[in-house]
Parts: structure tokens; C-alpha cells; sequence
């Protein structure tokens, strides 16, 4: 993006507007998602930066709101803190449990969505896959749909086979995040296996080896940083909904965003901003693990530019 | 494998063991047709239990309502026909008819049944659903339907003069039949009159057109607005070296990962009137601290909110498209007179128009049916399509009503996304 030589001054100043332009424009993506940051320790109650913030008083800033995370719903909040207050807290304290049960769903539903997923995009990355316009369009649909629709769809379907009564806490969310979990694993796994080369399983076979044998050694290890990929897709997209569990989890199905999603609705504290700055520090990770699995894969495939 | 050897009599190509290769390549293709379908078929038949049955199911409420005609006992789920002799009288007499003693004798039969089912809750909500007013009237009646005599027209008459009231009448008739259209008809503000004439419902009463022109118009503007906001910054993700695109890519990444209730939040606190924006305008001195901006709880929330969003759907594959364009053909352009205005509109912007309609498809796509961030920023006037369904489905209880809004949605939605496919390909959907 080197301005040319031949620029008159007009082009230029162009030039120079158009960085400014576009500086404006990162920030405005970035800046909401940092600025809950230094907000959540904020010692006040309040939702901006106090005068104390500002001057960089450490008296304005604190650690109560992540304090709060852990005692808000526990039995005996001010007592010593001991093993005991600890397991208290462990057992009893809202945010825990939800994040407890998010972290369940969303790992049973990134199971389910993986392995089905991937599997299905074998089949479809193969040229022999009949109706295979069709049958890509049904199931990347499901992140199309709008959510309230399936919402909706579900909260009748579950109530028609009372799903509730089958004994297996869960159940229904972890179906619903599976589902819309899977179209992120398709579009992933089948972008690895767009380069694949099928001679490799032509010259596997060709020295004895069976197709699970074949998988395992040769495909499994080029495509593993789609299947990833893919499974972070399909845990984010569980760990982050929130509009299935409103309409058919159950009451003592808490999960983060639920309980994010009430906190925001009725009395709106700094602690939900903790919550999202924990959060923030999570997404870092896990784009951070997905960017280099992506490198990993383009050098594994000889697509990396050097 | 298929060792082909001429077969001198018949002058047929057959393989070793003696078929014709033309059928023995015919059955080695349909077999990994068959492979290849076995592997999708464990996804497909999970997705069409989770996911099309369902909204099949739901969509199937927008045409059928039993709230007139069975009734369902909670727990046992023994199903009882009501409103039989009604149903038997419309049957008999067209639409017009004025309500005679027979009718009316139909009608108490039925609401002693109602009383002993204790349903009529149920079938006054149904009625209720069309003419608002109605419930009490069938939950009074039914309670002294034991000591209704003839002449039952009179003996109804006397408990509430409405039963009379031909649109009720109207009503009774349509709902009669579990079968209805009747619920997209008022999702898209239309009525039938007495006549069964289809008719606008009264003005104070129009919301539904109104809404879905509001989701299209703030969706179109967020598409817009992304458009905007996306284009120069793909234009120079696409122009930087890659080590530092990748660099910067990673801003744009960082809100595609963040989790949405994370962003509508942050949203949220810079947006207050006692938020970080309005804050700093005052501290500033550029506003004064009694007249602080409105820009919550309206439409302004919505759009900047869905904005911020949504932008990272458009930059990703306008980047995409931006990447591979060989720089050489606006060097040309120059070389040859043009100047750098005209290279951009004649040679470089044509060149990202496919980019442009699969992020625009794409944003437009998931705008109109949001339903999260104009549901905690929208307030009032904010509030789009899914927010209403939502309402039906929580607060009103109007089934019927929320699943026809849906249907009217994922129609648009569908008829959408099967353009994306025929222009663009579901195969092309990337992400990052």
C-alpha cells in the first residue's frame, strides 16, 4: 500500500485521509470490546470512568465486581476464607454453576457436531457425493435460520416428545448447540479438503492399507487442524447462545450467556462487565489457537505465501 | 482391477471375470455414490430430527389451531372434540345466515360441554385471538350454561347481548374448522368482515406490515452501513504485505469471536446517556450535561450496535475477493491516462462487485432476522420482526400468530439464501 512516486499532492492527501479513514474504522471495531476492560474494575458502580479512573487513583479501581462473581448466590459469602469458603462457593455461587453448565453443554455438543460433522464432510468433499448442492444447502442452514425460529420450532418439538422427561439432563440444549454447531464444522473441514490430495489415499491404499487405516494415517493428521478449527467454531457457538436455552432449557439450566442475558435485563451491574472481560480474554485464546492451526494447516499443505 | 480384454465374438470390452466393463464401471460408481452418501446420511438424518422437524412442526401451528375444536386434558392427553353441534350447524348453513334458535341451541349444547371439560379458556382465547373481548364472554357463559333454557337465543342474549354480534358469529364459523388461514391474514394486518371478505384491520391496529417494512429498512441500512465501513478497510487488509494484514485481520477477527452479548454490552455501557460517549461529550464541553444524546433504547442503538456486529461478516469476504486482484490492471489504467479516481471506479471496483454482494447477501441475511441486540438496545421503536415473534411466543401466548410471523420470515429468508447459493455458493462461505 506504498504510495507511488507519480502521486500528485490531491492523491496524496487522499492517500493520508484515507489511513486516518481507516484507523477510525479499527477503532470502532476494536474499541467497544477493550473498553469493558479497565470498566470492570471500576470501584463505583458506574458504567464510565470516574474521575479517580481517570487520574489513575488505584483507589478507583477495584476488584470487588470479580469478587462479586464468586460470591453472588453463595451460603455464607463473608466467612473467613478457607477451604471451606471455597467449596461453598464451588457448589453454590451462580456464576460458577453457569459456567459449570455451559461448559458441559458446550463440550457434548462440540463432540456431537465434530464427529457428525466431519464425517459428513468426507462424504461431501468426495466427487462422487450425489445431490450434493442440496443436501450442503441443508445443512449449513441452520446458522441461515433465524435463531428465534429455531427457538420457536424447538421449544414445540420438545414440549410434543417431552424431552424433559427422558431422564438425561441437558438433552435438548446440547441437541440445539449441536445443531447449529455443525454448520461451522462443514464449512471448515470441507475448506481443508478442498486441497486435499486424493492420490495420497490412492497410494496409501495402493500399499495395503485399509480405509480406516488410511483415515487415520493420512487424512486424519492433513485435515486434523479443520476438525480444530471447526470444534472451536462449534464451543463458541454453544458457549455464546443464549436464545435456545431462554425457550426450552430448563430453570436450573443457568448458562453464561443466560445469566448474562438476565443480569443485563434487570439490574445491570459491573459484574456483568467482568463477566465479558473474562470472556473477551477467552475469545483471544482460542483465535489465537485458531490462527495458527490455520497456519499450520497451510504449511502442511505447501498453500503458506513463505 | 478392471483388466480389460477384447472379446473377440461379441466385440464387447469385459473385464476379468467376463462383465461388461460398461456395467462394471456403472456399479463401481454408484457404490461410491452409495459410500459417499453413507457418511452424510448419519448428519442428515441428526439435522432432520433437530432441526426441520421442528420448524416443520411449528410452521404446521401457523395453519392449524384446535384451540375450537379438540380439547386436550393436561396429563392424560385424552382428546374430546367441542364445539361439535356448532360446527355441524355452519356445516349446514353457508356464511350469512343469520343465527336462528337452532343455532343458538347448538351453541349452549356446546358450552355445557365446554363447562364440563372446563375449557372454555381455551376456546374463548381462540376466539379471542380474532375478536379481542371474547374470552370473558365464553369462560361467563360457560360458567351458567347448566341453567341456559329454551329459548336459548333469548337465555344467551340475556347474559350478554354481544353473542348476537354477527363478526363473533364470523369468528365461531372460521374457527370452527381447526384448518385456517386466518392467522397470516392478521400477520400481515388483514381481517376477513362479516362477509368473509379479506379487509385491512382498523389503523390503531396496523403493527405487522409496519414492522416487517422496519426489519427490510434498518436491514438494508446495516447492510449499507457495513458496506461502507467494510470497503476501504478490506481494500487494505487485501493491498497490505501479508505479515501485516495478518496483523490487523486479527482486529477484525477479535469481534467475530467475541461472544454477541459481550459486544450488544459494551455497546450498552458507551451508549448510555450516563455512558462513556455521552461522558465525554460533556466532559469535553461539546454537549451540555442536561441535554445528553438519546442514542439507546431507539432505533440509533440497534443500527450502530448490529453495525458494529455485523461489519466483520462483509469485511471477511470482500477481503476474500480484494486479495487475488492483480494490482497490475490499475497500474495499467494509470499508465494509459486514467486518473486514479476513474482506475478505481473502471478497473478496481468492478473487479470486488462479487465480493460485495456476498457480504451484503450475507449481512442482510442475518439482519433481518436478529432478534438479541435490538431485543437489550432497541426500546421501543428498535424492535425487529423476531423481537415480535419472541412476544407472541412469552407474552401473549398467540401461537398461531408467532408461527405465522415466522413462516412470512423464513420465507423471506429461505428465498434469500437460495440466491446466495445460485450467486455466490454456499461452498464459497468462509470464515477467516
Amino acid at each position: 500500500m506504498a504510495l507511488p512516486s507519480y502521486a500528485d499532492p490531491l492523491e496524496k492527501a487522499w492517500h493520508y485521509t484515507y489511513l486516518v479513514i481507516c484507523t477510525l474504522i479499527f477503532l470502532f471495531l476494536i474499541a467497544p470490546i477493550l473498553v469493558v476492560m479497565p470498566l470492570s474494575f471500576n470501584a463505583e458502580p458506574y458504567f464510565t470512568f470516574t474521575d479517580k479512573m481517570l487520574n489513575f487513583d488505584p483507589t478507583g479501581y477495584s476488584t470487588r465486581w470479580y469478587d462479586m462473581l464468586l460470591t453472588f448466590g453463595m451460603l455464607a459469602p463473608d466467612a473467613p476464607r478457607d477451604t471451606s469458603w471455597w467449596a461453598d462457593a464451588w457448589t453454590n455461587a451462580a456464576w460458577i454453576n453457569a459456567a459449570k453448565n455451559s461448559v458441559i453443554i458446550g463440550f457434548f455438543s462440540t463432540i456431537l457436531a465434530t464427529g457428525l460433522g466431519t464425517v459428513a464432510a468426507l462424504g461431501l468433499s468426495r466427487p462422487e457425493m450425489p445431490a450434493r448442492r442440496v443436501i450442503m444447502a441443508i445443512l449449513i442452514s441452520p446458522m441461515i435460520v433465524p435463531i428465534i425460529i429455531v427457538a420457536t420450532g424447538l421449544f414445540f418439538f420438545y414440549s410434543a416428545i417431552s424431552i424433559q422427561n427422558w431422564g438425561i439432563p441437558y438433552l435438548g440444549v446440547i441437541l440445539a448447540h449441536a445443531t447449529l454447531g455443525i454448520p461451522f464444522v462443514i464449512i471448515t473441514v470441507t475448506a481443508t479438503l478442498v486441497g486435499f490430495d486424493h492420490s495420497l489415499t490412492r497410494a496409501a491404499a495402493n500399499m495395503g492399507a485399509d480405509p480406516i487405516t488410511t483415515f487415520r494415517r493420512v487424512q486424519m493428521p492433513l485435515i486434523l487442524p479443520g476438525v480444530i478449527s471447526g470444534a472451536l467454531f462449534a464451543f463458541v457457538t454453544s458457549f455464546d447462545e443464549v436464545v435456545v436455552v431462554l425457550f426450552v432449557g430448563g430453570l436450573d439450566e443457568q448458562t453464561i450467556p443466560r445469566q448474562m442475558w438476565n443480569g443485563i435485563r434487570e439490574q445491570i451491574s459491573p459484574a456483568i462487565l467482568s463477566v465479558a472481560t473474562i470472556l473477551v480474554l477467552i475469545s483471544i485464546a482460542l483465535l489465537t489457537t485458531v490462527e495458527l492451526l490455520r497456519r499450520r494447516s497451510e504449511r502442511l499443505r505447501g498453500m503458506s505465501p513463505g | 482391477m478392471t483388466d480389460a480384454t477384447a472379446n473377440g465374438q461379441t466385440g464387447q470390452l469385459t473385464t476379468a471375470d467376463g462383465k461388461p466393463l460398461k456395467q462394471a464401471l456403472a456399479r463401481a460408481q454408484s457404490r461410491a455414490k452409495r459410500k459417499a452418501f453413507f457418511l452424510v446420511l448419519p448428519l442428515l438424518a441428526f439435522i432432520l430430527i433437530t432441526f426441520v422437524i421442528p420448524i416443520g412442526q411449528m410452521l404446521h401451528k401457523s395453519f392449524y389451531n384446535e384451540g375450537f375444536t379438540v380439547h386436550e386434558e393436561i396429563g392424560s392427553g385424552v382428546r374430546t372434540p367441542i364445539m361439535t353441534n356448532l360446527a355441524a350447524w355452519f356445516d349446514e348453513n353457508p356464511l350469512g345466515t343469520e343465527p336462528n334458535e337452532t343455532a343458538y341451541a347448538a351453541l349452549a349444547a356446546d358450552l355445557v360441554v365446554l363447562k364440563d371439560l372446563r375449557a372454555a379458556g381455551q376456546a374463548g382465547t381462540r376466539i379471542n385471538y380474532e375478536k379481542s373481548g371474547s374470552r370473558s364472554m365464553f369462560t361467563k357463559a360457560a360458567r351458567k350454561a347448566d341453567k341456559l333454557e329454551p329459548p336459548f337465543k333469548e337465555a344467551i342474549l340475556d347474559l350478554d347481548k354481544d353473542w348476537a354480534d354477527p363478526e363473533l358469529w364470523r369468528v365461531m364459523r372460521d374457527a370452527s374448522s381447526s384448518y385456517t388461514g386466518n392467522f397470516y391474514l392478521a400477520a400481515v394486518d388483514r381481517t376477513k368482515d362479516v362477509n368473509g371478505n379479506v379487509v385491512m384491520v382498523d389503523e390503531n391496529r396496523q403493527v405487522y406490515v409496519k414492522l416487517f417494512q422496519r426489519t427490510l429498512f434498518l436491514s438494508l441500512l446495516i447492510t449499507f452501513l457495513t458496506f461502507v465501513l467494510a470497503y476501504p478497510i478490506a481494500h487494505l487488509l487485501a493491498t497490505l504485505p501479508l505479515r501485516h494484514s495478518n496483523l490487523l485481520m486479527i482486529l477484525v477477527l477479535l469481534p467475530f469471536w467475541t461472544s454477541l452479548l459481550v459486544r450488544t454490552t459494551s455497546w450498552m455501557v458507551l451508549l448510555q446517556s450516563q455512558g462513556v460517549i455521552n461522558d465525554s461529550l460533556v466532559g469535553m464541553g461539546l454537549l451540555g450535561d442536561e441535554n445528553r444524546l438519546q442514542m439507546m433504547y431507539n432505533q440509533l442503538g440497534t443500527v450502530i450496535a448490529m453495525t458494529h456486529i455485523l461489519l466483520p461478516f462483509m469485511v471477511l469476504p470482500l477481503y476474500s475477493v480484494m486479495r487475488p486482484i492483480n494490482p497490475s490492471y490499475v497500474r495499467a489504467a494509470r499508465s494509459l491516462g486514467a486518473t486514479s479516481w476513474t482506475a478505481f471506479r473502471r478497473i478496481y471496483f468492478p473487479q470486488t462487485v462479487p465480493g460485495i454482494g456476498a457480504g451484503a447477501l450475507l449481512v442482510f441475511i442475518l439482519a433481518v432476522g436478529y432478534y438479541i441486540t435490538p431485543a437489550l438496545v432497541g426500546g421501543a421503536d428498535g424492535q425487529l420482526i423476531s423481537n415480535l415473534i419472541a412476544f407472541h411466543m412469552q407474552k401473549s401466548l398467540n401461537w398461531s400468530l408467532a408461527a405465522a410471523l415466522a413462516a412470512l420470515l423464513l420465507g423471506g429468508v429461505m428465498i434469500l439464501y437460495w440466491l446466495y447459493d445460485r450467486l455466490i455458493g454456499i461452498d464459497n462461505l468462509k470464515l477467516g
